[in-house]
């Protein structure tokens, strides 16, 4: 275990210049390629919003607004595109931030205050994590399986907890975090936690054994087995990461709403996977880009902001939103197929 | 022959991928009634070829005569309408559906039109099955049942339900036993015998050498030989238009020593029932010992449970005096085992990654901290180890699925060089590696061996067993029947020992 690698040996004789141009070296350049074509959409989208309500869309306040619309849903996204790297399926995702946002907001969490209904919210998700990581790595059920019954479940506690009504929240601190006031330089705080969450998620997927045990086992299970990688605990520890975005998503948009609701996070486990393809990771696992994940979700926001602003109804955002998905996978079929 | 146009006649067939001209102009003559070989190594456009003559593939350039008359091959479906079949390496079978299903999958026979009718495909199933010499299989099982070899035999009988007039085989022997192999090389007499021609495609000269007519050989996407006979070419020749080198088979020498350390690995009594008996064995470093046996004889089980990746029934695995927890891949690699599996795009790669990372994947908490991967260390590592195996190309960046097979095998090794491992376990280490390359892996090999390393090596092929072990173990049915120093066995008493089980005189 300890011997090192010898120095290499002077068997290949000269070894040729290491930086030279080969064809693979431009294999980075291709998931450039895709960033910067899903940034191109999302500034189309912001031209498109300029042109049809130039007052309105490119108020600061509606920036503002679209920005912490797409926290909640990008905190979820995160975790989703760790789970989806690793070959896995996280369909309960909507159920977990919707029982994770009614817990903590009881009447019962709020005499704890901020911290009760902050750790209330993470404990939540981390507990609905921690059983799906369970059956899916321990019980051997199937991530999309496992997670239905989590999402059938987890709707149904919030609603035996809730009743069906809406839990108002009376902490001052809670809510003054959505206030503008609290704003830093003009960033809201929630979008905050959302830049952060994509940071760490970022290189946690990048630059971590963390993330690198995730991509192996989405590319290929039975290799990271043979390789020495716990792949159970590593499944586990995924499913736990995305209960936790659900959590920290749930503590976000009860700071939104002021209120915990059994309804929240309706689809997101739509939303989540949707962006998180679009945004280039694979959904048969083994590659995964938290910058994509986070460029889809903010193209799929800004299409809500501009088709609500312009009066369009929801139906039409739904079938916008389906092309978009189809467009997307298609371009990236073609650019993936000439490279 | 003369007078009459070829069956199928390809010329000057080009096709590029990007960035790749897999085939560069290529001609091929096949009459009905031969055995026509193609050969060529990795990457030499076999694939690419049959799967245009196939239908799979467009050609950029070049034509398609098929007796006579200029044909286009639009889709697999047309291939098949002419009646050319393929069987691919990769099985292409669905698992859950039954022998007769599969057999008669797209061409079902159906009353009105969509009632299948499921006794007659049975019983045509039966036929064909019959036919190719394996009428115990039953045609209401699942495939997925199957043996590999039983489900190549489906694969041929698929063919074979079609009218077909040309067959190509893409390596069909490489998952069968020798005696399997002659049942193959029979059925190949017989519809050659037929007047049905087959392209067959096959690492081994020596059967080429048995059943082909005439051999085509491709080299950088051209052929650089078209209709050489088959049985009167020599070796040398046919090996020097493949590799532009004079090798075969070349073995580096052993050491004139014996290693005398203390065993680095002890197996005691470790058995799986229903695979393999009690088996007792020591490792020690520098040491390689070769398992030999049949597909079938437990062999790559053995491996498998020795690395924790099956449980054993019974026995104890140690290294170094440490025993290893049974059926955990984990306490095994922890204690310096390394495996390369068999199937090492299936069990080994993230084919999706680059050669770095495939590398790496094993050791990556050396090159950590608190989960902080060192990327720089990790590259320098990879980069060492890969030249230390003369891995090419010498860009550990590149994806680890451009390399050759020999390439790839050699990054599993890298992967295991770079953890440190004691013990190096090598499951059909030249599978799928072309000739060329296959010398400069056993020299690798052996190198490690020579640096310390103890080598557990199976192979189905005896040559390769009996050239690189210094001691082998041969296997029958589970069971070790016979242990010896490779040099005091040669090719014919292994292959009596693995039949028999009796050590003949």
């Amino acid at each position: 275990m300890t011997q090192p690698v010898s120095p290499p040996r002077d068997t290949a004789g000269k070894i040729p210049p290491v930086g030279r141009l080969t064809p693979w070296r431009a294999l980075p350049a291709r998931a450039d390629v895709r960033t910067l074509s899903l940034l191109g959409v999302l500034a189309a989208l912001v031209v498109i919003g300029g042109i049809t309500k130039p007052d309105e869309f490119l108020d600061t306040r509606n920036l503002q607004l679209v920005l912490t619309q797409a926290s909640v849903i990008g905190v979820v996204t995160v975790g989703m595109t760790f789970v989806i790297t690793s070959g896995g399926i996280d369909l309960s995702v909507g159920a977990i931030v919707a029982l994770a946002s009614v817990w903590a907001t009881t009447v019962a969490t709020q005499e704890y205050g901020f911290a009760g209904i902050l750790f209330t919210a993470m404990l939540v998700g981390l507990g609905c994590g921690l059983v799906n990581g369970l059956l899916i790595a321990y019980g051997g059920m199937v991530p999309f399986i496992a997670t239905l019954a989590m999402l059938a479940s987890a709707r149904g506690l919030a609603l035996q907890i809730t009743d069906g009504r809406t839990q108002i929240v009376s902490i001052d601190s809670v809510l003054k975090l959505g206030e503008r006031d609290s704003y830093v330089l003009g960033i809201p705080p929630l979008v905050l936690v959302f830049a952060l969450v994509t940071i760490a998620g970022w290189l946690a997927l990048n630059r971590t054994t963390f993330g690198r045990r995730s991509v192996a086992v989405g590319g290929n299970a039975e290799a990271a087995r043979l390789a020495g990688i716990d792949v159970r605990r590593q499944r586990l520890y995924l499913y736990l990461l995305s209960g936790l975005c659900c959590g920290i998503a749930a503590f976000l948009l009860i700071v939104l709403s002021g209120s915990g609701q059994n309804t929240n996070g309706n689809l997101y486990e739509l939303d989540a996977i949707a962006a998180a393809i679009i945004g280039g990771t694979l959904l048969s696992g083994g590659r995964g880009t938290i910058t994509g994940s986070v460029l889809g979700v903010l193209i799929f926001t800004t299409i809500t902001n501009i088709f609500a602003l312009n009066n369009l109804q929801s139906d039409v955002q739904q079938i916008a939103k389906g092309a978009i998905i189809v467009a997307a996978v298609l371009v990236q079929r073609r650019t993936a197929s000439t490279n | 022959m003369a007078q009459e146009p070829p069956l199928l006649s390809m010329s000057g067939i080009a096709k590029s991928f990007p960035g790749v001209r897999a085939l560069d102009g290529v001609d091929l003559d096949v009459q009905a009634g031969e055995v026509h070989c193609l050969l060529g190594q990795n990457g030499a456009g076999k694939s690419t070829l049959i799967k245009v003559l196939a239908g799979a593939h467009q050609p950029d350039e070049g034509t398609i005569s098929w007796r006579g008359e200029p044909v286009t091959l639009r889709s697999p479906i047309a291939a098949m309408r002419l009646g050319i079949a393929t069987i691919y390496q990769e099985l292409d079978l669905v698992e859950h559906l039954s022998v007769a299903e599969n057999v008669h999958l797209g061409h079902e026979p159906t009353t009105a039109g969509f009632v299948v009718r499921g006794r007659t495909a049975r019983t045509s199933t039966a036929a064909l099955l019959k036919r190719l010499g394996h009428p115990e299989i039953d045609p209401a099982r699942l495939v997925g049942e199957l043996s590999a070899a039983q489900q190549q035999i489906v694969s041929m009988a698929r063919a074979l339900s079609h009218d077909v007039r040309l067959i190509v085989m893409d390596e069909p022997s490489a998952a069968l036993d020798p005696d399997e192999v002659d049942n193959l090389f029979r059925i190949v007499a017989d519809l050659t015998a037929d007047g049905v021609a087959v392209v067959y495609i096959s690492h081994r000269l020596e059967e080429i050498r048995r059943i082909g007519d005439r051999v085509t050989v491709l080299k950088d996407g051209r052929a650089v030989a078209g209709g050489l006979p088959a049985k009167t070419t020599p070796t040398r020749d046919v090996v020097a238009l493949m590799t532009g080198r004079n090798v075969e088979y070349v073995f580096p020498e052993r050491p004139e020593r014996e290693p005398d350390a203390e065993p680095v690995l002890r197996v005691r009594g470790l058995a799986r029932d229903g695979e393999f008996d009690p088996l007792d064995l020591d490792l020690r470093p520098g040491e390689i010992v070769g398992l030999a046996g049949l597909v079938g004889s437990g062999r790559s089980e053995i491996l498998e449970t020795i690395y924790g990746a099956r449980r054993p029934t019974a026995g104890s695995v140690s290294v170094d005096g440490r025993t290893l927890r049974p059926g955990s891949v984990r306490s095994a690699v922890g204690a310096g085992l390394g495996l390369a599996p068999e199937e090492r795009k299936a069990q080994a790669l993230l084919m999706l990654e680059s050669v770095t990372r495939n590398v790496s994947v094993s050791s990556l908490s050396r090159f950590s901290w608190a989960g902080w991967v060192d990327r720089r260390a990790e590259r320098g590592a990879a980069r060492a180890a890969v030249r230390e195996l003369s891995l090419r190309p010498d860009n550990p960046e590149v994806p680890v699925r451009t390399l050759s097979g020999g390439n790839q095998q050699k990054a599993v090794l890298a992967r295991w060089l770079l953890r440190g491992c004691r013990v190096l376990l090598l499951d059909e280490p030249t599978r799928g590696v072309d000739v060329g390359a296959r010398a400069e892996l056993y020299a690798v090999v052996r190198r490690l061996a020579d640096d310390g390393l103890a080598v557990l090596l199976v192979s189905s092929e005896v040559p390769e067993v009996l050239g690189l072990a210094d001691r082998v173990l041969v296997l029958r049915e589970g069971r070790v029947v016979h242990t010896a120093p490779a040099r005091e066995l040669d090719e014919h008493r292994v292959l009596d020992l693995v039949m028999e089980g009796t050590p003949a005189s």
